[in-house]
Parts: C-alpha cells; sequence; structure tokens
C-alpha cells in the first residue's frame, strides 16, 4: 500500500537530495588529506536515499538510482579490490599508491592518487549497502508517510 | 612474494566482487567460485613450500614499513594452516554444489563464502593484533550469515547464541588491544613481542590471561565452549562441515601465535593451560555421551579435540607445539570429513537422531566407510592420522613430565572410541532394511559429494602415510614458534 504523500517533506527533499550528494563527493574527495573519505561519503549519500525513503517508500528509492543493489557492491568491491591487484601486478606491496597529477584546463591542477580510487569503491559499497538494506528490509513501509518519532 | 602472501586475502574479495556481479547465475557463481579457490589453493601450497625453504617472510600493506604499517606475514605455522583452510573451503564448496539446499537457494551463498575464505586467510597471514581483529570480524560477519541461510525458527534462535556470544568476545578483543597498546603503543606483533617484555610481570600477565579469555571464546575451550554445541548442528550441512574444521581453529592458531610470540618465557600460563586442557577433552567428551544425535555428538568432540591442541600448547615445548600442529593438521582434515558425512546420512535419511537410524549399511555401504575411517582416526586407532597425532602429543606430554594431562588425554580416547563407535553401530549396523527417507540424488549431485567427501578421507590417509615427514614440518614449525627471533627481525626488516 502506497503511503500518502507529505507535501512539506517532498519539496524540502528536492532542495535536499541533490546537495546532500554533492556533500557525499565533496567528502569523498576531500578523505585524502581532511576529515572524510570514502565511507563517510556513502553514509552522507545513504542518508539522502533515506529521506527518499520516508518520503516515498521503496519505489522511490528503486526509482532514484539506475541498476540494482548489487551492482553497487559488486562494482565498489572491484574497484576496491582492483586497486589492492594493481599494485600487487606491478611487484609492489598490495594496496599501495600511486599519485596522478593532471592539468584539468580551466579547474586547474588537480592530484589523484589510488588511494583515492580506492575510496570511489568503499563509497560505492556503502551505497550499495544502504540500498540493500532498503530493498531487504523496507518492503512494507508504514501507511504514514512519517514514521513515528520512536521509529528514527 | 607479494602476490603469494596478499593473493589468498584479495583473490576470495575479487571472486566475491564478481559472484556478486554475476548475481542470479548460480553457474557462473559456481564457476567463480571453484577457479578462485583453486587459484588460492595453488598460491597458498607455493608459499608453504616457499616459507619451508627459505623461512619466514613478510610483506608491509601499502608499503608502510612495519610498526607503522600493517604487515602480511607468514612462517611455516601460518603457512601449514593456510593450505589446510583453503583446502576444506574449496572440498566443501564442491559437496555443497552437489547438495539441494543451502548453496542453491541462496543467491549470496558463494559471495558470503568467499568473504569467509578471504578472513580466515587473512587471520593466518596478519602480523598485527589490530588487524587480527579485523580478520576475525570479516570472518565472523560472514559466517553469521552462512549459520542462519534458510532461515529456519531453531536456526535463528541458535544463531541468537552465536551472534551474541561472538559480539562479546569481539567486545573483550578489543578492549584487550586497547590495554596492550596503553601499555606499550604498538600493535604490531613482532614490534609487542620486543615491546611486552619490558613491561612489569603483573600487567604481561594481565595481558596474557586476558588474550587467552579472547581466543579461548573463539576457540571454544573450558569453560568457554558452552555455545559451540548449541549453534553448530543447526546450519546447512556444508556450513558446520566447514565451521567445525576451521573456526574454532583460527581460534587456537590465535593463542599459539599470541602465547608463544608476545610473552616471554617467565609469563607463559603454562600449567593453567594444561589444566584447562584437561578440563576441556573431559567435558567435551562426557558432553558427547550425552548425546543422541550425530552433529551433536561431532559438535562436542570439537571441543573436547581443542584440549588436545591447547595440552600442546600448554607444554611450551618444542615437542608439544609440534605436536600441537600436527594434531591440528589430522583435525581439520578429520573433523571436517566427519561432518561432511554426517550430512550425507541427513541427506538420506531425512534425520540424524540415532534413535530413528539403524542399517544404513545396506543402503549406503559407501557412506559406513567413508565414515568409519575418520572416526577410527578421530579416536587415535592406529595406522589413522590421529594415532600419529596422538602419539606425538603423549611423548611430549612425557617428555615434560605432564602425567596427569597425558593420562586423561589418553582416557579421554577411549571414550571417544566409544562415541565414535555408538554413532557408527547405531546408524549403519543394527537390523532392519535401513532408515531411508526415499530422498535419493541425482547421479551429478552424488558424485560431487561423495567424492569431496572421499577425497578428504583419502587426504587424511595421506596424512598418516606422509606422516614422518609432517612431524618434521610441524617440529620446524614449532621451533620457529618457540624461537620468535627469525619471525621479528623478517617483519622489523633487521
Amino acid at each position: 500500500m502506497r503511503p500518502r504523500r507529505s507535501l512539506i517533506l517532498d519539496t524540502t527533499l528536492r532542495l535536499v537530495f541533490d546537495a546532500a550528494l554533492v556533500l557525499s563527493v565533496y567528502l569523498l574527495f576531500a578523505g585524502h588529506n581532511q576529515p572524510g573519505g570514502g565511507f563517510v561519503g556513502g553514509l552522507v549519500a545513504g542518508g539522502a536515499l533515506g529521506l527518499r525513503y520516508l518520503a516515498g517508500g521503496l519505489d522511490e528509492v528503486r526509482a532514484t538510482l539506475p541498476g540494482r543493489p548489487w551492482h553497487y557492491l559488486s562494482a565498489g568491491l572491484l574497484v576496491a579490490v582492483g586497486m589492492a591487484l594493481r599494485s600487487l601486478v606491478g611487484g609492489g606491496a598490495p594496496l599501495d599508491q600511486t599519485a596522478y597529477t593532471g592539468d584539468l584546463l580551466v579547474i586547474g591542477t588537480a592530484k589523484l592518487t589510488t588511494a583515492t580510487i580506492f575510496d570511489v569503491g568503499v563509497y560505492l559499497i556503502v551505497v550499495g549497502l544502504v540500498l540493500l538494506i532498503f530493498e531487504g528490509l523496507g518492503e512494507h513501509p508504514s501507511e504514514s508517510p512519517v514514521p513515528e518519532e520512536h521509529g528514527s | 612474494m607479494n602476490l603469494l602472501l596478499a593473493g589468498p586475502v584479495v583473490l576470495p574479495l575479487l571472486g566475491a566482487a564478481l559472484c556478486i556481479g554475476a548475481g542470479r547465475s548460480r553457474n557462473a557463481q559456481r564457476v567463480i567460485a571453484v577457479l578462485t579457490l583453486t587459484a588460492v589453493a595453488v598460491l597458498s601450497a607455493v608459499l608453504l613450500l616457499r616459507v619451508d625453504d627459505e623461512g619466514t617472510v613478510a610483506v608491509q600493506v601499502g608499503g608502510w614499513e612495519a610498526p607503522v604499517g600493517i604487515t602480511l606475514v607468514a612462517d611455516r605455522l601460518a603457512a601449514i594452516m593456510l593450505v589446510l583452510a583453503v583446502l576444506m573451503l574449496l572440498a566443501v564448496l564442491v559437496y555443497a554444489i552437489g547438495q539441494p539446499g543451502a548453496e542453491e537457494d541462496h543467491v549470496g551463498f558463494h559471495p558470503v563464502y568467499l568473504v569467509l575464505a578471504a578472513g580466515v586467510a587473512l587471520a593466518f597471514l596478519t602480523g598485527d593484533l589490530f588487524n587480527l581483529f579485523v580478520a576475525f570480524e570479516v570472518l565472523l560477519m560472514a559466517s553469521y550469515v552462512l549459520l542462519t541461510l534458510g532461515g529456519r525458527a531453531d536456526q535463528v534462535r541458535s544463531g541468537m547464541t552465536y551472534v551474541v556470544i561472538s559480539l562479546l568476545a569481539s567486545a573483550l578483543f578489543l578492549a584487550a588491544l586497547a590495554f596492550v597498546y596503553a601499555a606499550t603503543g604498538t600493535l604490531n606483533l613482532a614490534d609487542l613481542s620486543e615491546k611486552v617484555a619490558a613491561l612489569p610481570t603483573g600487567v604481561r600477565t594481565g595481558l596474557a590471561l586476558l588474550l587467552i579469555v579472547v581466543f579461548g571464546i573463539k576457540s571454544a575451550i573450558f569453560p568457554l565452549f558452552f555455545w559451540l554445541p548449541d549453534s553448530y548442528p543447526t546450519a546447512p550441512s556444508p556450513v558446520t562441515a566447514v565451521f567445525a574444521g576451521l573456526l574454532t581453529k583460527v581460534g587456537v592458531y590465535a593463542l599459539l601465535r599470541s602465547q608463544t610470540l608476545l610473552f616471554p618465557p617467565d609469563t607463559r600460563p603454562g600449567t593453567l593451560l594444561l589444566v584447562v586442557a584437561a578440563l576441556t577433552m573431559v567435558v567435551g567428551v562426557l558432553g558427547a555421551v550425552t548425546q543422541d544425535d550425530i552433529k551433536r555428538i561431532l559438535s562436542f568432540h570439537i571441543v573436547s579435540q581443542i584440549g588436545y591442541m591447547v595440552m600442546g600448547l600448554g607444554l611450551f615445548t618444542v615437542a608439544g607445539l609440534a605436536g600441537a600442529v600436527i594434531y591440528i593438521i589430522h583435525h581439520i582434515v578429520v573433523k571436517t570429513t566427519l561432518f561432511l558425512v554426517a550430512g550425507l546420512v541427513e541427506q538420506r535419511t531425512g534425520t540424524g537422531k540415532l534413535a530413528e537410524l539403524t542399517g544404513l549399511r545396506r543402503l549406503e555401504p559407501v557412506l559406513a566407510v567413508l565414515f568409519l575411517l575418520p572416526a577410527l582416526s578421530l579416536a587415535g586407532i592406529p595406522p589413522f592420522s590421529g594415532f600419529v597425532a596422538k602419539l606425538a602429543l603423549v611423548e611430549a606430554g612425557m617428555g615434560a613430565e605432564a602425567y596427569v594431562v597425558v593420562a586423561v588425554s589418553l582416557a579421554v580416547s577411549l571414550l571417544t572410541l566409544f562415541s565414535m563407535s555408538k554413532i557408527w553401530s547405531n546408524t549403519f549396523w543394527g537390523p532392519g532394511p535401513g532408515t531411508d527417507s526415499g530422498r535419493t540424488l541425482t547421479a551429478p549431485r552424488r558424485a560431487l559429494m561423495v567424492g569431496s567427501t572421499g577425497g578428504l578421507v583419502a587426504l587424511s590417509l595421506a596424512i598418516a602415510v606422509a606422516a614422518g615427514p609432517l612431524y618434521a614440518l610441524s617440529e620446524r614449525a614449532a621451533a620457529d614458534l618457540m624461537d620468535t627471533r627469525g619471525y621479528v627481525e623478517e617483519v622489523l626488516g633487521r
């Protein structure tokens, strides 16, 4: 049964959702030298998805992102493990990192380390896990659009 | 070298990622999982040969030198454990593919199983106490899922016991880590080995005891074993087999590693461990005698046999540790096999209760033999692998003049023989045409299940045949444990 939608929540969501995703990506890349990282970024993205869930239930979460939860899990794990294998194949220590510096015309100079790519994997895994939790436990949303206070 | 050490951890995770990606295509998952574990088996066998040849090897993860970074390190003991663990995981995986049930019905079986493999491999290879905690968590997370595959009420109930106990042990482990770090400022095992020696005796003893309790819960020694016979039997047979063969032995490995590497000879709690070992043997075997279900009897015997391994450790001599190592080699193979046969019996008859079973030898003569050989081996009847292992322990015990524990271990062997013959005569002997649920397997399934079980029986016979070289290997592994200089120097790069 579809819950009744709340106008206030829907409007707020429209403002907050994209901002939260941008913040999560910022945290992901900031994590190399500052507080943040793939795990935290993934959690913020998961929080944004949680808002979607509160507003529209499981269907809305499914409609938000392309693909199914396990695609994210698999891709994330592949990226992370791939970074470990990359250094092994080169004969280095596992998870050894390399930094690439590139000139991105307008934006300026950017430095990308393989540790950041590893973090992208972690980010994807966390997002996949959050999606999977909604998939597994979120199938019968309560009748009210917002769960009671004690439920949060 | 880097690939040899990191491969057993990284490859199963890669396999898990591919298995998740393969999604609902069970055949693709099977191919990926079997290939992954085969590759890991090859890697770990090469690693064992290399380590036995050249001594301990170490790799610094991320290129950060120890003690700052995480070290992966393999000495002979770790390599032996790794080879055995991967062989068991592979054999049980083949068995699980054959068996209708857990593997077929659950899309998550293969990924979770491979994560379990990664966790077990990491536990053996890590050279860092905190990383050991992580490895335990990885394999425990996977084991929670595997234990409750199927989601029956009794599985969830005993799964709860398992989860609560494991979480408690993890919390204690974390507290122990905090104490160790507060006292020494490092968690690298090799570095600790030097710094713990400088601590006051009281602190050292406290840390040693705390770690014994933590790993004691994980390896199910007296009096911390109560969760095991309750939680293992309800899981799907292949899962029980791999848990019985491997998980408690990871705990025993951690006990061996921490007690020999971290603490100098004067804080080694030898007498305490011997008392605990004797009690573990006796209580485990007495528990088994009172049970009437095959898997529950076998589960209690796991506890009893952990006692033998702890006895080898408690002697703190090269001979004692060598006995413990060869006992672990024997036990992992035999115990896994027995649970696999128990699974085959349940598959055929629909029950594991001794009271309801009879005369199965007429229907399944092959199973009768496949059960009898490892059962006799478990009881320590010559010429099987159990005899070799127990002989090594008894000789070590006599050498160290620990007569009481030797006497206990021999008496417990008799009781083990009693309960093995109870299972065998009840299930396979007896009057009647044999218990039959009418659930026969298709030929390919049967070939996979009986084939993998038979392979393990052959492996346990091979252990008995190759007892000489294997004991020599165990002795070299034990010598490594008693003399930690090689390990420390390799890790700290001196």
